[in-house]
């Protein structure tokens, strides 16, 4: 033993500097790879959750509404729906581990390393906003199931979009798990958040003929945004009829304008980097 | 390898002393927990920081490694102040804390990676440098496991090697051996001493294992966030000197009257138990059962530990000290003695 300490091999631990940063940030983000790939349960549960929306809960509402979504299949109506729900679950499941390294105590291992800790938390978001975009994949594979054409340039809009959705929930997850420090309460807070905000989004329904109250709820809920650029996306590709397209896919509309689609990646995108802002600030002045 | 401040700094006045502290003091609210402490610690030394939970000691630790502000007064790290130059100090340090914080779905290798890479490690000397470390602790040929496999000994053996990964100057220990069994602590003990002799890194512990401190070059005691005594542990143990005898009596205050009235002994009641010092502890039990009247129920005599240097100096005993393992034996033998001649 004291033959191999004799010659040691001394490292140094360089200034801090932007590249420092960035390695910080890629290997709390190379961390959440790992993690990942090392679970495989995780990874067959996520799939069966949007295999039971999307197949279960569509096909059991199908029999109800056939009449009403102008022969299309309800399936296809909520596949967009399904896919942000999808990432949501996901990207709650990245920020819940926040706050489960703080419990752990590993979060502590982070902080005191001569790094920012904004580097923690956007490396941290990043892994978060990978794995859900992942899981956005593996429910886009699933489009043909549900009559959404494979045509390229749609798939890869929907990536796009994606990706810029699972990065906007999963810094909504870091907020909030920047905000509740046990992970009892952040998971009681989740619990009380996911359905209010999945159900007034419009993943599971029209936006548009609601009641007033329904309404104003649904324009003020940021996940709305999401869901309906991903869904008249899909629908301007389906070779359905206008009278369809114009229940199903009506866009969000403020007082009678129609939000256009790239305003609505605006939101999407403005809120993320906001949500992202708030919760590094809380994560750099309360440790 | 024993280094006094004063001779380093004499020996090498451009190099800062690894940690210089002054008049440090820590207040949450009403609670003065660390109360104006001052002291110097040379490069290569391995500095103790014993007293009781509820000390400061963590306290202490936190201000000096960044991650709690000092209220009032300075402390240099490597020549980097703590609260101004907070990154140059994290640069500089290593930490193993008291509760753990690896990464259990991880493997050891891809702790001491992640751990390598926040501190900017060169990756080309990343694998070579984690082999060493993981030798060190005896973990290499369980690399691969992940950590929630391994059990208390070697998941604290993976934290010192993780804490030494980037060589750092200065390596804080908060508890490191707490609830580990005796011959984990000797081996851990046996890496941080050859660590600290090949890379000259300081050490700075706390601990409340009074055997432990019996390590360190110097020991601070430290009592209700204040510095009581600071000094080698030998120099410390001289200045107690006398054997220790503990009784175990119905009454308490009837043994001290009489202690006083036969022998002369000012003895203090600590945890329920009669206590005092005398020259000759051994010599002095079979006299005391011929002359003192007063029911005893047990005896215990021990030599100066640090245990008795913790009590001259803060005139309590080390309030939730596990039984010093030294004395254990000792004490049950005249235990066993009392009984047979009662």
């Amino acid at each position: 033993m004291s033959a191999s300490v004799a010659e040691v091999i001394a490292v140094r631990v360089p200034e801090r500097s932007w590249r420092s940063e960035v390695r910080a940030m890629r290997v709390v983000w190379w961390r959440d790879m790992v993690r990942f790939v090392d679970d495989p349960m995780r990874i067959a549960m996520w799939l069966i959750q949007p295999l039971l929306y999307l197949f279960v809960l569509g096909a059991g509402l199908q029999t109800l509404s056939a009449a009403s979504t102008e022969g299309v299949d309800l399936n296809t109506f909520m596949f967009p729906g399904i896919l942000c729900m999808a990432m949501w679950f996901s990207a709650m499941f990245s920020a819940a581990s926040l706050v489960m390294d703080r419990e752990v105590g590993f979060l502590r291992e982070m902080m005191v390393a001569p790094v920012r800790r904004s580097s923690i938390v956007v490396g941290k978001c990043l892994g978060g906003t990978t794995v859900a975009a992942i899981q956005g994949v593996i429910v886009l594979a699933l489009a043909g199931l549900v009559d959404v054409p494979y045509d390229p340039v749609l798939l890869l809009a929907m990536f796009g979009l994606q990706l810029l959705i699972a990065f906007a929930v999963t810094a909504f997850g870091m907020m909030v798990a920047t905000s509740f420090k046990q992970a009892q309460t952040f998971n009681s807070v989740m619990q009380v958040l996911v359905f209010p905000i999945i159900f007034l989004s419009g993943a599971l329904y029209p936006v548009s003929g609601l009641p007033t109250w329904l309404a104003v709820l649904n324009r003020l809920n940021p996940l709305t945004y999401a869901v309906d650029p991903l869904r008249r996306l899909v629908f301007d590709r389906l070779d359905i009829s206008d009278a369809a397209r114009r229940t199903l896919a009506p866009g969000v509309t403020w007082w009678g304008w129609r939000v256009p689609s790239l305003v609505e990646v605006g939101i999407v995108l403005a809120g993320g980097v906001a949500m992202l802002a708030v919760a590094i600030f809380q994560f750099t002045r309360t440790e | 390898m024993l280094l006094m401040p004063a001779m380093s700094r004499a020996a090498n006045s451009s190099t800062p002393p690894a940690i210089e502290v002054e008049d440090l003091a820590k207040t949450y609210g009403e609670v003065e927990a660390v109360r104006s402490v001052s002291f110097t610690v040379a490069r290569g030394e391995v500095f103790g920081f014993l007293g009781p939970n509820g000390a400061g000691k963590s306290t202490t630790i936190n201000m000096l490694c960044t991650l709690a502000r000092p209220t009032s007064g300075t402390a240099r790290v490597s020549g980097f102040d703590v609260a101004r130059e907070r990154d140059e100090v994290r640069r500089h340090i290593g930490l193993v804390f008291q509760d753990p914080t690896l990464d259990g779905y991880l493997t050891a290798a891809q702790n001491l990676r992640m751990h390598a890479e926040l501190y900017g490690v060169d990756a080309r000397v990343i694998p070579a440098r984690m082999r060493q470390m993981l030798e060190m602790v005896d973990l290499w040929d369980r690399r691969g496991q992940p950590v929630q496999t391994y059990s208390g000994g070697m998941r604290r053996r993976l934290e010192i090697a993780r804490g030494l990964m980037h060589s750092p100057q200065v390596l804080f220990l908060d508890e490191p051996t707490i609830g580990l069994d005796p011959q984990t602590r000797s081996a851990i003990w046996r890496y941080l001493r050859a660590l600290q002799q090949a890379e000259g890194t300081t050490i700075f512990m706390t601990t409340h294992y009074m055997d432990e401190a019996e390590f360190c070059d110097r020991i601070a005691i430290m009592d209700r966030g204040e510095i009581v005594v600071l000094d080698t542990p030998e120099a410390l143990k001289a200045s107690v000197g006398a054997d220790r005898v503990v009784l175990g009596t119905a009454d308490s205050a009837a043994t001290l009257a009489a202690l006083n009235d036969r022998f002369g002994i000012e003895a203090t009641v600590a945890e329920g138990a009669v206590t005092f010092q005398v020259a000759s502890g051994e010599a002095f039990v079979p006299r005391l059962f011929a002359e003192l009247d007063v029911g005893i129920t047990s005896v215990t005599v021990s030599r100066p530990t640090l245990d008795d240097v913790f009590m001259r100096y803060t005139g309590s005993t080390i309030r939730d000290a596990e039984t010093a393992s030294t004395t254990s034996l000792h004490r049950e033998t005249i235990r066993a003695f009392s009984k047979a001649i009662r």
